[in-house]
């Protein structure tokens, strides 16, 4: 338990755990936007496109203050983003062509830059490719400080505009006859993205930020029908991807932080896909099979009763084969009957024989009536 | 051979080979499975090389493909359970199988030649280092022999299954009906996708592979509407992109494998302009000639409905036709001076009558109506 107190007293893992979490934060709360937008691999796009725009603000301005690069970032980022758009409904091109030429084009134009700036003489580059893997270790106060300026900007335009973009992302046709300017409200998220994007590309590179936007909303989407609370929820995953990444990757030596946050933030995915309440695989499978149990329930009782109905008492006991022989479901009655004993729906005569108890026998005739709408 | 010369080669070929596979990709709207298969390959590379000791074993190709049919297969699962979307799973899966590469390689492979750079950027430079030798005979570059195989893998997978490839890509429901199994073709082309992959890698990098397989089919796409031509069209502008990618890295001195990218880029931007009929330039063009047609259809019905009338003289005027047409000013310019030219109409001062070709026109136009 010694990582805990490390969070708060050791200078590097308390910088990099808070950068790490505040960028969680932001990511994760634009990625739940863009889960429902189905926009989860623009994220990626765009934080390839980023690239280039950090290599040419150094060249511009020779400077590498976060501020600058992220700037230069963030319009190249937007306009790959802009131009995804353009191609695609202004040409035949599809969405995933535009945003794999995109992705990559940017991503090598950005590669030659930075190769380019490498071999001039006398330039102070070192550090710029930190942007393509990421290095959450290299974070000083000065980062923290800007990403957390930063994202609570986004964060706070991002609650000012809620409705809209609630309204934008599930239906944006309704959002335009409300008499909202649905275009401008469309490149005001897809801004606070790049940002939110490009804030994290110096922690975690440009390969894994995708996953920083898309894991945590998914997860997030897992376990709630409600956008609000899917977006707090998404981000505090974020967060807490982030810090947990950061300490895994301090305790164990030679654990890199940006897939560590990745692996985490995926693992929380796994675990959301499999156990969150009503969505979740394992609980869909339970109650599938407990529907399946009273599927089975009411279809022996009917067959019991049908035979009963032949006999002048509708508790009348029957053979286990006759309804191994009639019945429609898989398997032997055998199974259904002992549900029905503890269900009080039926008892046993002798070690083969069944009859209906008066419960059983209102049940099977409320069965039929929904069924076939007539009592018999 | 120079270096030169060979690296131009190499890159050729590698060119050539992403872009067939490609294609497909391209065409069932699948491009960024070659995003997430070219990262998810890492893994699957890892472990072979952990098992093996050795980075040019073919046991890498194949600890590459299986990563890449298990990247397929994974994305599968998480779209059929119904809780996520395709683009969502795509996303989840290969940071996630990236992540555990680039961790194995930091925990494993620190010491040894596997490191992410080269993997995710490539280094077509060094390539013509690494030469295949039998006996102490030097045939030439290794990357070479490697590409040229898996490109006639390729060729040979696309020769074979010619039609069941091109009726899946445009019609899987009918390919399922008449038993040609789309997704058995389905994971043998993500199969050949990540071979394609892992053997480029190793020469333009993960990330760049993307392009090469992405963007000339794309451009292909918009210049042409069958299918033999879109294979031949992209193979020839992927070994176009590496040449003058290759120049312009010699020029710039930069990366070649991020100058190849940024070729198909501009070739790519280039056709979505200048592409005869489906370009911005030649749909604007059209666009502005269509509106002339319509205006020229627009004045002579107008002129045709008030012919000979009382109100005509104020009907036909120049400047009448702004109001009631609802033209701007330019446009009805436009559309009188091309009207008078093919001598649709006449001018007599501010007043606008039909010639005979004219009220022709006006009359057909009537019943296409």
């Amino acid at each position: 338990m010694e990582w805990i107190t490390d969070l708060f007293t050791d200078y590097t893992l308390r910088t990099v755990a808070l950068g790490s979490a505040l960028l969680g934060i932001t990511a994760g709360s634009l990625g739940g936007f863009a889960l429902l937008r189905r926009q989860s691999l623009l994220g990626d796009a765009i934080s390839h496109a980023a690239l280039p725009g950090i290599a040419i603000a150094f060249l511009l301005t020779g400077s590498k203050a976060p501020l600058v690069l992220i700037i230069g970032a963030a319009v190249a980022g937007w306009s790959g983003a802009a131009l995804i758009t353009t191609v695609t409904t202004r040409t035949r091109i599809k969405y995933d062509s535009a945003l794999g030429v995109m992705l990559s084009v940017f991503f090598g134009f950005g590669l030659v830059l930075l190769t380019f700036i490498q071999r001039q003489p006398n330039s102070n580059q070192a550090g710029l490719d930190s942007f393509l893997f990421g290095q959450a270790a290299a974070l000083v106060e000065r980062d923290v400080l800007v990403i957390f300026a930063i994202g609570a900007a986004v964060l706070l335009l991002m609650t000012l505009f809620w409705k809209e973009f609630k309204i934008l992302s599930f239906d944006s046709d309704f959002l335009g006859t409300l008499g909202f300017p649905v275009r401008r409200l469309d490149h005001l998220l897809t801004t606070l993205f790049v940002i939110a994007i490009v804030i994290g590309l110096q922690t975690v590179g440009v390969v894994l930020m995708s996953a920083m936007i898309i894991a945590p909303g998914a997860a997030a989407r897992q376990w709630t029908d409600r956008l609000g609370r899917m977006i707090v929820l998404s981000g505090f995953i974020g967060a807490v991807a982030g810090v947990g990444g950061a300490v895994a990757s301090s305790m164990i030596p030679s654990l890199p932080t940006g897939p560590t946050i990745v692996l985490i933030v995926s693992c929380i995915v796994f675990f959301s896909l499999l156990f969150a309440p009503n969505r979740g695989l394992v609980f869909r499978r339970i109650r599938e099979w407990k529907a399946g149990k009273m599927l089975r329930v009411d279809a022996v009782l009917v067959d019991l009763y049908t035979l009963a109905s032949q006999h002048s008492s509708a508790e009348h006991p029957h053979s286990e084969r006759v309804l191994d022989v009639m019945s429609t479901i898989s398997g032997p009655a055998r199974r259904t009957l002992v549900l029905l004993k503890d269900l009080e729906l039926a008892r046993q005569i002798d070690s083969t024989h069944w009859s209906l108890t008066p419960s059983g026998v209102s049940r099977a005739e409320s069965v039929i009536e929904r069924q076939f709408g007539v009592a018999s | 051979m120079s270096a030169s010369f060979e690296i131009q080669l190499i890159a050729v070929v590698v060119a050539v080979t992403c872009a067939i596979p490609g294609v497909f990709l391209v065409l069932q709207r699948m491009s960024m499975m070659s995003d997430a298969i070219s990262h998810a390959i890492l893994p699957g590379i890892v472990v072979a090389f952990l098992l093996t000791g050795d980075l040019g074993s073919p046991w890498m190709i194949l600890g590459a493909a299986m990563a890449g049919v298990l990247t397929v297969a994974l994305v599968e699962l998480l779209r059929k359970t119904g809780l996520l979307k395709e683009d969502a799973a795509i996303g989840i899966v290969f940071p996630a199988l990236f992540s555990v590469g680039v961790v194995l390689i930091a925990q494993y492979a620190g010491d040894v030649h596997l490191d992410i750079d080269a993997v995710l950027l490539g280094e077509l430079a060094f390539a013509p280092f690494d030469r295949m030798t039998i006996n102490g005979v030097d045939f030439g570059p290794r990357a070479l022999f490697v590409m040229s195989a898996i490109f006639c893998v390729d060729v040979a997978f696309i020769v074979l299954f010619f039609k069941e490839l091109k009726l899946t890509s445009f019609d899987k429901a009918l390919a399922g009906a008449l038993g040609f199994a789309p997704a058995f073709l389905h994971y043998v082309l993500m199969g050949l996708v990540s071979i394609t992959a892992v053997g480029a890698f190793d020469a333009v990098g993960s990330i760049l592979v993307v392009a090469l397989m992405v963007a000339p089919p794309a451009t292909a796409y918009l210049l042409t509407d069958s299918l033999k031509p879109m294979i031949f069209i992209s193979v020839g502008i992927g070994a176009l992109s590496a040449i003058s990618g290759y120049w312009m890295a010699h020029f710039l001195d930069a990366s070649i494998a991020g100058s190849m990218a940024t070729m198909t880029g501009v070739i790519f931007l280039t056709a979505v302009v200048f592409a005869p009929h489906r370009g911005l330039w030649s749909v604007r063009k059209r666009r502005s000639s269509q509106q002339i047609v319509f205006g020229r259809k627009m004045l002579v019905i107008h002129l045709y409905n008030h012919e000979g009338l009382p109100e005509a003289n104020q009907e036909c005027r120049v400047d009448h036709l702004e109001d009631h047409l609802r033209w701007d000013h330019l446009f009805a310019t436009r559309a009188i001076k091309s009207s008078l030219q093919l001598s649709l109409i006449k001018q007599h001062g501010a007043l606008l009558s039909l010639t005979e070709t004219g009220r022709e026109v006006a009359r057909k136009s009537l019943v296409e109506l």
